[in-house]
């Protein structure tokens, strides 16, 4: 169950989150119905982004459609379109989007706004003969993933979740279960030292999460391809380092709480704290200053972040400095305060 | 006064949590190599001063000495000179019963040939044998407890602390029980049991009664039958108990 359940995780978050729109509704109103209002059209059916959903003549019976959810976003060609356009005026087209979910709206707006600024370029050139568009001419070339696959940048984010919920989750439930069986005071009793008895905890759930981030990179590799652009090597002592931490927590969580309830919630308040502020979703980088300023005590955003650059930018140690000092020094404060808090006396 | 060795003193021990009171001012001395019992009802404070005495719960108030360390300062010198059985069954189920042995010994410092030699020892003891694969939690109760109280005494402390070791334990597996604690008794191990069982309470060389919190009686066995006019320590303790309510 330890392997597979995390397994089946790797296969359907990362298809299931995915950001990239694939086929956008587009409900569209030509009241043009010229040559450019179809070519137009056109432009839209033939991108990968889009299909398109109907057609209609009126605004109201488009909007009825977005209402019903049948329809993403409405295209209208108002009419005298191609006449504007021809004649050297303005011509306009008006775009409607479901706005329910902002990221997704503007991925639309971005998509159809490139479609028709293309188009407009088009025109340009092929209307106004002896015009050489000698304007601004923009290539975007996308490092590290060229085909802005969402995959490529999910995967490793899978993994430090992965990895994440065994080593704090599983060590956390670990101790507590042995408080509730009452096995702690056996051991309590006994000369066993603190650190001893905390080593001895850490290290089968290392081991069991460092093969999880094997097979998920392994799975990864085979299923997704992910790149690996930087070493393993690296990459496998900074998830080390990064374990410990995870680990640590797990101990710390384990010191507060009694029974499993209360690990549970206690667990998934960390968890759920971290993951969503590590950038594994939503960029940090666009989130508010306290937020950034929170997420240096977040250790599943230094250690994404470190996975990432070492998959795809293969970055190598001397880029990675600043994450594995990040990582050891919290190690060592986590661990050093779990320890501190594991009482063998009660008060 | 009495010459013998004494391996536990206690004086005046106070434990409170918060407003309560759990033990209030006991004081008591055991010597080395008795079967010292402590009886009482439940919650009459019992468990609360064998945790102390065992470094899992410190004091309030008092002076308190173990095999010659202070249980304040030095519950972990304290921990290498005793065993100690709970009445919460305390091995690992998931473990069987060979590793279990091995993981108590291991924890306590014995070498690896010693545990084996041990083990075998006492499986042999405990007839045993053939279970030695088996995990505890395939394992009837009765046996469960004379395998914790054995690996409790496995690696030859100075004290033993038994806390309701028979609880819901048949008579017959009792029995075998108390025969097991007097064969270590023997060894020069001093026992420290608590029990609410009176018949039990025949068995030890001296008692110390509990009622609420305080130390009603302390003497052995015959003379508090004699001090009490009771056939036998059922009796005592029903006196007693009547006393406390008027």
């Amino acid at each position: 169950m330890m392997f597979v359940l995390p397994i089946v995780m790797l296969i359907v978050l990362v298809n299931a989150a995915t950001q990239e729109m694939k086929s956008i509704s587009l409900f569209v109103v030509d009241n043009d119905l010229s040559e450019t209002s179809r070519e137009l059209t056109g432009k839209f059916s033939g991108s990968p982004f889009f299909k398109i959903s109907g057609n209609s003549f009126s605004v109201k019976k488009a909007e009825s459609e977005i209402l019903k959810d049948n329809a993403d976003m409405i295209l209208v060609i108002p009419h005298g379109f191609e006449r504007n356009l021809v004649t050297g005026q303005n011509a306009a087209v008006q775009i409607q989007i479901n706005a329910i979910n902002g990221m997704v709206a503007g991925l639309i707006n971005a998509y159809s706004s490139q479609i028709i600024s293309g188009y407009n370029q088009n025109i340009i050139r092929n209307q106004v003969p002896g015009f050489k568009a000698r304007g601004i001419n923009i290539t975007n070339s996308f490092w590290y993933n060229p085909g802005l696959n969402y995959k490529i940048y999910m995967v490793p984010g899978i993994l430090v979740l992965l990895v994440t919920i065994v080593g704090m989750f599983l060590t956390a439930i670990n101790i507590v279960r042995e408080k509730e069986m009452g096995t702690i005071e056996q051991i309590n009793v006994t000369p066993i030292q603190k650190y001893q008895f905390i080593i001895g905890k850490m290290i089968p759930f290392w081991v069991v999460a460092m093969i999880e981030l094997s097979v998920g990179l392994t799975i990864g590799k085979i299923f997704y391809q992910i790149p690996i652009e930087g070493n393993l090597l690296i990459l496998f002592s900074i998830a080390a380092i990064y374990l410990f931490v995870a680990l640590g927590f797990g101990l710390f969580i384990s010191t507060m709480a009694n029974t499993q309830q209360q690990t549970m919630f206690l667990s998934f308040f960390f968890l759920v704290l971290f993951i969503l502020m590590s950038g594994l979703f939503t960029p940090t980088e666009s989130m508010p200053y306290w937020a950034q300023i929170v997420n240096y005590i977040n250790p599943v955003a230094v250690f994404l972040k470190a996975i990432r650059m070492i998959l795809l930018k293969g970055s190598g140690y001397a880029d990675l400095i600043p994450q594995i000092v990040h990582l050891s020094i919290y190690a060592v404060a986590i661990i050093s305060l779990a320890i501190f808090r594991y009482r063998k006396t009660a008060a | 006064m009495d010459q013998r060795e004494k391996i536990i003193s206690v004086k005046n021990l106070v434990k409170k949590f918060g407003d309560f009171e759990a033990n209030k001012n006991l004081s008591f001395d055991v010597f080395k190599g008795e079967i010292f019992g402590f009886l009482g009802a439940n919650g009459a404070g019992k468990t609360t001063a064998i945790k102390i005495l065992c470094g899992l719960s410190s004091p309030t108030s008092g002076e308190i000495s173990v095999a010659g360390f202070d249980a304040y300062h030095e519950t972990e010198k304290i921990k290498k000179n005793i065993g100690y059985m709970s009445q919460k069954f305390s091995l690992y189920s998931d473990l069987t019963v060979k590793e279990n042995i091995r993981f108590y010994g291991g924890i306590y410092g014995l070498s690896r040939d010693t545990i084996k030699r041990k083990t075998k020892d006492l499986l042999e003891k405990l007839n045993f044998s053939e279970h030695a694969g088996s995990l505890i939690s395939s394992i009837p109760l009765g046996w469960k407890q004379k395998l914790a109280f054995s690996i409790a005494v496995f690696h030859e402390p100075k004290i033993v602390f038994l806390d309701e070791p028979t609880g819901g334990v048949d008579p017959i597996t009792r029995r075998q029980f108390w025969d097991l604690i007097y064969e270590t008794a023997h060894t020069g191990i001093t026992v420290f049991v608590t029990t609410h069982y009176m018949d039990e309470a025949e068995y030890c060389n001296r008692v110390c009664i509990m009622v609420d919190g305080r130390i009603d009686a302390l003497d052995t066995p015959e003379n508090l039958k004699k001090q009490f006019g009771a056939d036998n320590m059922d009796e005592v303790f029903v006196r007693l108990a009547r006393a406390e309510k008027k």
